[in-house]
């Protein structure tokens, strides 16, 4: 299932060559327009079509299980800090749109500023957790978040 | 020298005539090249295939109305103020060669078909015009030439790398810099005419090759795209949400759970960085 760029779309930017995992994707030297240069080695990440800024990155879908003529788009909306998806079947019948955030915070402000947290102590350093780790798994908070401490138990069969 | 019209005192070698037939040539040649770029490419069928598909998964019919105002923010947005460009300094760029290519070929044509005569007094204005024209030309060109373009350090790409599709901006920038040269010096039957002609020819005869039709192709992709925007075929891509929206509200209940209701701008996240490919 590997990307593929609409050229008239693709202005070389060359955010995709950037974030690509497999290193996959290049800027064509010629053209100056963004290409994967080697689709069987493309895991369907789908990272450049979410980062590329002008929607020209495209996936092809392999045709046993996703037939020719569907589509699954996606626009990646940091400002907006969304992500919306729309499925479409090949018959048409079928549009299914998703909208989820990615983040409810505005990028960076949640980033740990760790000059400003005080050094472990010896007693923290000897210890056998980790740093934060109380903290950070909320054990300061009363202990492990369990089924009993929310109140809930294990129903026996298939629980959607 | 600003203010002196190079191609009058060029009639005294060569008759007017003879240079307005020059122009009306690089029209034609202007012209039979993006035909045949056209046909080559088969882009217009891909253009026009692509048009009926989305027509077909459209959900609503645009007007000739909004049709009109689409084109006029494409004329407004994509064509005078290279709005597409994401990268600023290739938009700045683009802007000072577009303009400068603009203002130095309608001078060209002005000066040629109207002041050339010898006797014709021009008006200053036109070959001021006329120099700052090809020096915007020279300036956003050879910007992008030697900073925009080079990326030695990912690409591989050195600025003395030349491919076939730098045709364009090389007989451009040839154009523009002889231009200035030949009117530096005087004027006149001199090599750096006869340069410039060479490097003009090439940018209007070398249209099949090189990248100049953009000019007529990118204005019309941007209508098309702004056309499957309005109808909701949108190429297949989610609608552009209003997250305030009550409506976009009760359809995806996670955002005001998670986001609140009137969401704040999250900030440009990896988009502030400009891309270093690698």
């Amino acid at each position: 299932m590997p990307t593929f760029v609409y050229m008239t779309r693709c202005d070389g930017c060359g955010h995709c060559v950037d974030i690509c995992p497999s290193d996959i994707m290049h800027i064509d030297k010629k053209l100056r327009r963004a290409y994967n240069i080697e689709p069987n080695m493309c895991w369907e990440c789908y990272s450049c079509v979410k980062a590329c800024p002008h929607q020209a990155i495209d996936v092809r879908g392999y045709a046993d299980f996703a037939p020719l003529g569907h589509s699954v788009r996606v626009i990646r909306d940091e400002e907006k800090g969304t992500i919306a998806w729309r499925i479409k079947f090949r018959n048409g019948k079928k549009d299914m749109e998703l909208l989820a955030p990615i983040t409810t915070k505005p990028w960076g402000s949640a980033t740990p500023d760790l000059g400003k947290v005080p050094a472990p102590g010896k007693e923290m350093r000897d210890s056998q957790l980790l740093f934060n780790e109380p903290k950070y798994i909320r054990m300061d908070e009363g202990g492990l978040h369990t089924l009993e401490s929310n109140g809930l138990e294990i129903k026996k069969g298939v629980q959607y | 020298m600003f203010t002196s019209n190079p191609f009058a005192a060029l009639s005294v070698d060569i008759s007017p005539a003879m240079m307005q037939g020059y122009i009306v040539l690089m029209v034609l040649l202007v012209m039979g090249g993006t035909i045949l770029d056209m046909m080559h490419k088969k882009s217009a069928q891909y253009f026009f295939e692509n048009a009926k598909k989305a027509k077909k998964s459209a959900k609503r019919s645009v007007s000739g109305g909004e049709k009109a105002a689409i084109a006029a923010s494409v004329l407004a947005n994509e064509v005078l103020t290279s709005g597409e460009f994401k990268n600023p300094r290739r938009r700045l760029s683009h802007l000072l060669t577009m303009y400068g290519f603009i203002i130095f070929a309608a001078t060209t044509a002005i000066m040629i078909f109207g002041y050339s005569a010898p006797g014709t007094a021009t008006p200053s204005i036109l070959p001021t015009l006329w120099h700052i024209g090809a020096l915007m030309l020279a300036i956003g060109g050879y910007w992008f030439w030697f900073f925009i373009r080079v990326d030695v350090s990912a690409e591989g790409l050195p600025w003395f790398r030349f491919e076939r599709a730098d045709l364009f901006i090389v007989s451009l920038l040839a154009t523009s810099t002889f231009a200035l040269i030949w009117s530096f010096t005087g004027g006149g039957l001199t090599l750096s005419f006869a340069l410039f002609i060479l490097a003009s020819t090439v940018l209007f005869g070398g249209v099949y090759w090189s990248k100049f039709a953009h000019m007529f192709f990118k204005p019309a992709a941007a209508h098309q795209k702004k056309i499957t925007k309005a109808d909701g075929s949108r190429e297949n891509l989610p609608p552009d949400y209003d997250l305030t929206d009550p409506e976009v509200q009760r359809k995806f209940p996670d955002i005001p759970m998670y986001m609140g209701k009137n969401p704040p701008n999250m900030g440009l996240c990896i988009k502030a960085e400009k891309p270093q490919h690698y």
